[in-house]
């Protein structure tokens, strides 16, 4: 605190009411970039959407530890490419959505003049502002270790990373939403450490027996990967299945985060 | 939709019926589980003052005001509040109240000037949110992230997010809580100046001076219930028979005679050595009676006062004097 305040400090007509709602895209605009602003200022968030996968996309292109068909890196941008999606849109949104709604600012936004959707909106912009920002990273290291993908390829890229981060967003404010911050905390790493193994990321659908690989090309981590490797590496459109896993994962746990999600 | 826009724009230039409360609860009924926190509230807040829900901690002041501003449904009960239903016309109602939550309401790492912009981005004729950082003494911490401020900077920060899209009715949930007294006077004037430019306040508090200070109308509420309400001076208005004088003297001094001159009723009690408590109807006459009689004694009635019962005299009164956690 500084001085007393002088009696009579505040002139007649200083809070004379004048309320009202923002203009919408002003208000978007400021949520998505403080949403933004506050991901790439978390170092655990950095750690999670950026180092970890920029460590694997250099690690195991100049590592042979695991078998990849050449040219490594074009094999692995993909595979990457879905890790970062998942890492931001999905673990590191239903984290903060958790945490966020512990300390009341689910509730305080929510107590403004912010429309329900911009409360959704504003984190999902912020979230794909992320995305874009992370690709942009990697995609220059990539470039670095030898990788040059087509013109197409980037445009099916850019199309399954939004629908991508959509889905897993989705996925991540269902989790987030619903449950206390440190069971979130502790299955939003769970979760992501199991499909980056086992989900068709690191390990993709076609190398594993061909059981285990029905059910997972299921898991929308096996089919945002699918979808890129084959927009990036085999230079064809996405299979339609991949698109329809997604937007299938997306739409149903959209549909039951809006039942679910709690303020505080 | 233009049609709405026309009578927001009414508000804005003042013209809603003088008579519409500004909130307006009736029988206001809320459990959780087995627990009854609310248990038949009702009352109005005027347009254009302060009223104070003063009660003990767990008295159902949180509930009630979550309730009003939308973020709780009652069980049973009425609330309007601005004329609207604060669950179903929510999205109405927000852009014309300020609320400060009871603790927490910003991200962990967000910086203090960055979450008021963000507050005030979502209105539409904001206060300077850097005045505002001024005014409420944050400008050295403006850059500090939220989890670093100290509890009173959280509190005033918090106070900043309410008011910064000039409201016209505030949610104020104990505003003062954790604030050094510096920081308290700067809020209570903040309240007056908000009062004196025609908002309407709903405050929730625990400290008998404030609402004493603030509020034109006080809600005593205990148990979820209303036990007793009314302007300050209502409530703290002398009931006779409860009246008392006091005055110190010489200890251990032979009441009888005093008695004896009193008029009926009227009880002399010593409480602690050398002071003195005369109970009953205390008028003039009573008064002169007591300072004749210390005369007779040869002794000098000091610190002589009649006693008006303070807010927190009605409040430990009517909600007990043991603590409760």
């Amino acid at each position: 605190m500084t001085d007393l305040p002088p009696t009579g400090r505040f002139a007649p007509g200083t809070f004379t009411p004048a309320p009202g709602a923002g203009a919408p895209l002003r208000m978007l605009l400021t949520h998505a970039r403080t949403e933004a602003v506050l991901t790439m200022r978390n170092g655990e968030q950095v750690l999670l959407t950026l180092l970890i996968p920029l460590a694997l996309l250099i690690g195991l292109t100049k590592v042979s530890v695991v078998d990849l068909p050449e040219p490594r890196v074009d094999s692995l941008v993909p595979r990457v490419f879905a890790l970062a999606v998942m890492s931001t849109a999905f673990t590191g949104q239903a984290i903060a959505l958790g945490f966020d709604r512990r300390y009341g600012v689910v509730k305080r936004l929510a107590a403004t003049a912010l429309p329900r959707w911009l409360l959704v909106g504003g984190r999902v912009l912020g979230c794909l502002a992320v995305v874009a920002l992370q690709l942009v990273v990697l995609g220059v290291a990539a470039a670095l270790l030898g990788w040059s993908p087509s013109a197409v390829g980037l445009v099916w890229t850019v199309v399954l990373a939004v629908l991508g981060t959509l889905s897993f967003g989705a996925i991540g404010v269902l989790l987030g939403g619903a449950l206390k911050a440190e069971v979130v905390l502790a299955l939003a790493n769970v979760i992501w450490l199991v499909l980056l193994l086992a989900g068709g990321v690191v390990l993709t659908a076609d190398t594993l027996p061909p059981a285990m690989a029905d059910a997972v090309r299921l898991l929308p981590s096996a089919a945002l990967t699918e979808g890129l490797t084959d927009a990036l590496f085999r230079g064809t459109a996405p299979a339609l299945s991949t698109v329809a896993t997604l937007t299938a994962w997306g739409t149903a746990a959209a549909l039951l985060a809006t039942k679910t999600t709690k303020l505080t | 939709m233009d049609a709405r826009r026309g009578r927001d724009g009414a508000h804005v230039l003042g013209l809603t019926t003088v008579n519409t409360p500004a909130v307006e609860v009736s029988d206001l009924v809320k459990s959780y589980g087995s627990t009854t926190a609310v248990d038949g509230v009702g009352f109005e807040v005027t347009p254009g003052s302060v009223l104070a829900l003063l009660g003990p901690n767990g008295a159902g002041k949180t509930t009630t005001v979550e309730i009003c501003e939308g973020f709780l449904r009652p069980d049973s009960g009425a609330v309007r509040v601005l004329g609207l239903d604060p669950v179903a016309d929510s999205a109405r109602l927000r852009p014309r109240i300020g609320v400060m939550p009871q603790g927490g309401g910003a991200y962990p790492g967000v910086r203090a000037g960055e979450m008021l912009r963000l507050v005030a981005a979502c209105a539409a004729n904001p206060l300077d949110p850097a005045w505002l950082i001024d005014t409420l003494g944050l400008a050295g911490c403006a850059r500090t992230p939220y989890k670093r401020l100290s509890g009173g900077q959280q509190q005033r920060l918090s106070l900043a997010c309410a008011l910064v899209g000039r409201p016209e009715l505030l949610f104020l949930d104990e505003p003062t809580a954790g604030m050094d007294p510096q920081a308290r006077r700067l809020v209570w004037e903040l309240v007056a100046a908000l009062r004196a430019d025609g908002a309407s306040v709903l405050l929730t508090t625990h400290l008998m001076e404030e609402a004493e200070a603030l509020a034109d109308h006080v809600v005593i509420i205990d148990g979820g219930r209303v036990v007793a309400e009314g302007s300050p001076a209502q409530l703290t208005e002398e009931r006779p028979e409860a009246q008392a004088l006091r005055f110190r003297a010489r200890s251990g001094m032979d009441t009888g005679l005093l008695v004896a001159a009193l008029p009926e009723g009227c009880l002399v009690t010593e409480p602690s050595p050398g002071g003195y408590l005369v109970t009953g109807t205390v008028d003039p006459q009573v008064v002169s009676t007591v300072t004749a009689w210390c005369a007779q004694q040869g002794v000098l009635a000091e610190e002589l006062r009649v006693g008006r019962r303070s807010l927190e005299d009605v409040f430990l009164d009517l909600t007990g004097r043991e603590l409760r956690s």
